[in-house]
């Protein structure tokens, strides 16, 4: 299930005037502070590793500052490391010669940005067709294949419309749509949803996890909101000064925080919302006669219990019993984890 | 102490001696290519005389009504379209029609080449800081230095005529728009570029798809100050042989006769208006979507 789509090996990215004799420093273990106070290069990223899946959506989450944005353009080289590798299904995105490099990015990975970055001259239809334009594709047909991607983002009607006449989240339902006309599989997401209103930007989730659903494709989605990144991913990277502070499912992070630094960001969310009975069970069975789905929320599996009157209740996958959950353990799971006193975490 | 008093000043006679040589290498140069640069720019003084002549044959109703209809084309002001014609009833009346029409015509292909010329120059600016540092120099020169000096030049080279009377009006018309045509592609949304290229844009896409076109509403501000500085060229460069509603200011000038003078200056004023309203209200309307709002 879970093959490899791309996969970023001991990467480096240090901003300054002389960025490859400092890796070395930063492999000593000399900190992003102490780089610049003493060396006056900015690490921008720190030996990251990560492998995605194909066809997931893979969060990559961090406060500001923390190397997001200069993440993801390595995927498709917008910024050239200063060590490390990049791999798209196998192949070195580095080691690309310029006209091959043009090809990839027309055709296996394309992008959504946060300020939606649309040409203010060109209507929703040119728009959407602009990476078939790119491609050379001929007008009629950039032009049904963009309408396609326009009903599907529903802003069907507004073809002839300038952005400037949309609304923010119509602008980057535009966004989107531009991105997955060129049926590129991997879709590269840049806080895609972070400059719109809550209530659209949920809009913009519902939409986003609708099209995923049918489509599949790979997706590498940029948050600083841990909510967003909850409800979206699949698996979560968490960055800080360039470095991956943690990486795994979203019931794991929440349930076993790596340090102070993420258990901050996850200290304000609703714990009983996130987290599934799958992910609190116990082995053995329960006799009280009820049973949930392994994805079911605490949300939903408490008042189910309370209704029932019971304290436990089997899990179940696929119609066999996984396992048991009980109140015990459902409160164990939403009591938020103890900070570490002592332990000494500093962070801006 | 005579140091201090007296500036040590070069020699009389080297200084002499000095201006002597350039003067006389550049005649050696003016009398060695002179010829090859007219016939360099004899085309283009051919369509500047076809321009001029037909606009005098063409009937002067039918041109007080192409006027017109240009005017309103620019700007899809009814005002400034019936203003244009009045305008050049009233020219006409007080007979400087043929002055005027020489006048466009010198200010239409002055502003033609500068076009040509000026675009391409600001583009190549904008592609490296190392272009842009050594052109911006030469703009500031031709744009402060006294237009008479490099008259000079121009005569010695090319004598007195159309030619050089266009190609004077060039060098002082041509900065803004190379300017303008930098700074607009350099102001270009960062973020709107960067999308082009996770596209895969080439260089040449990026240019005609997202440089240009957004760099636009620059440009063409750049376009309206060089046709403005065009004009205001146009009694100075009627001083070598460029025909026009500066030849009559020239001669109001050394006769004191006001009335001449201010008719003609005036008829310069009511071209720059009608120049400067129309090509502003055409750039305009090339960027009223950017607006937004209204319109849905
Ligand atoms: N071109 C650059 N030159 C110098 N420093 C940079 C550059 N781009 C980013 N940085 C620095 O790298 C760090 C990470 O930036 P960025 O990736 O934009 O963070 P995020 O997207 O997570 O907010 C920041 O400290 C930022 O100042
Ligand atoms: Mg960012």
């Amino acid at each position: 299930m879970s093959d490899i789509k791309v996969s970023i090996k001991n990467l480096y990215k240090i901003f300054g005037s002389n960025p490859k004799s400092m890796v070395q420093h930063v492999e000593n273990g000399c900190s992003k502070a102490d780089l610049l106070a003493n060396h006056k290069h900015v690490l921008g990223l720190n030996n990251v590793n990560i492998n995605i899946p194909a066809r997931q959506i893979q969060v990559i989450m961090g406060l500001s500052g923390s190397g997001k944005s200069t993440l993801i353009r390595h995927f498709n080289r917008l910024i050239e490391p200063t060590a490390g590798q990049v791999l798209v299904d196998g192949e070195d995105v580095l080691s690309m010669s310029e006209d091959q490099l043009r090809d990839f990015r027309r055709n296996k990975m394309s992008m959504v940005f946060q300020k939606f970055a649309l040409l203010p001259h060109r209507t929703v239809i040119d728009n959407v067709s602009f990476g078939l334009k790119i491609k050379g594709l001929p007008v009629e047909e950039q032009h049904e294949r963009a309408q396609k991607w326009i009903d599907r983002v529903g802003l069907t009607g507004f073809e002839q419309n300038y952005p400037a006449q949309l609304s923010g989240g119509m602008q980057q339902r535009v966004g989107l749509a531009r991105a997955l006309a060129t049926d590129a599989d991997i879709l590269l997401m840049d806080e895609a949803f972070s400059a719109l209103d809550p209530l659209i930007r949920n809009d913009m989730q519902d939409i986003l996890l609708k099209l995923q659903d049918e489509l599949h494709k790979t997706i590498i989605f940029i948050t600083h909101d841990l909510d967003e990144a909850l409800r979206i991913g699949d698996n979560i990277v968490i960055l800080r000064d360039g470095a991956v502070i943690q990486q795994g499912a979203p019931q794991e992070i929440v349930l076993d925080p790596a340090d102070d630094y993420v258990r901050d960001f996850i200290k304000d969310i609703n714990r009983a919302r996130v987290l599934n009975v799958e992910s609190v069970m116990e082995e053995g069975t329960s006799d009280s006669g009820l049973s949930f789905a392994s994805t079911t929320t605490l949300e939903e599996a408490l008042p189910a219990m309370a209704a029932a009157n019971v304290t436990s209740a089997n899990v179940e996958q696929d119609g066999t019993v996984i396992g048991m959950v009980t109140l015990n353990d459902m409160i164990g799971g939403i009591a938020r984890p103890a900070r570490h006193e002592g332990e000494g975490v500093t962070y801006r | 102490m005579e140091f201090l008093d007296e500036f040590p000043e070069m020699g009389r006679k080297d200084l002499r001696e000095l201006k002597k040589g350039i003067d006389a290498s550049f005649r050696e140069f003016s009398r060695a290519n002179g010829d090859g640069i007219e016939a360099f720019f004899e085309p283009l003084m051919h369509f500047m005389v076809w321009l001029e002549k037909l606009m005098l044959a063409t009937p002067w109703p039918i041109m007080i009504l192409i006027f017109g209809l240009l005017a309103w084309w620019g700007s899809r002001s009814i005002w400034l379209a019936l203003g244009t014609v009045a305008s050049f009833l009233v020219i006409g009346y007080f007979g400087m029609w043929e002055d005027t029409m020489a006048t466009v015509a010198i200010i239409s292909v002055a502003t033609l080449v500068c076009i040509g010329v000026g675009i391409p120059l600001g583009i190549l600016m904008s592609r490296s800081d190392r272009m842009q540092a050594a052109i911006t120099p030469i703009l500031d020169i031709m744009q402060t230095i006294p237009s008479f000096v490099y008259l000079i030049p121009i005569i010695m080279l090319l004598g007195i005529g159309k030619v050089p009377g266009l190609l004077a009006v060039c060098v002082y018309a041509i900065p803004p728009i190379v300017r303008l045509t930098n700074l607009g592609i350099r102001l270009v949304d960062k973020e709107v570029l960067e999308a082009a290229d996770a596209f895969g844009a080439s260089s040449r896409q990026k240019l005609f798809d997202v440089q240009i076109p957004l760099a636009l509403p620059n440009i063409f501000a750049g376009v309206n100050q060089t046709i403005m500085m065009a004009l205001a060229m146009v009694v100075i460069a009627s001083m070598i042989g460029v025909k026009g509603l500066g030849v009559p200011v020239l001669r109001a000038i050394s006769n004191q006769y006001l009335a001449l003078g201010l008719m003609n200056g005036l008829a310069i004023v009511a071209l720059a208006i009608i120049f400067d309203r129309v090509s502003q209200q055409y750039g305009k309307r090339l960027q009223k979507h950017r607006e937004g709002g209204h319109g849905v």
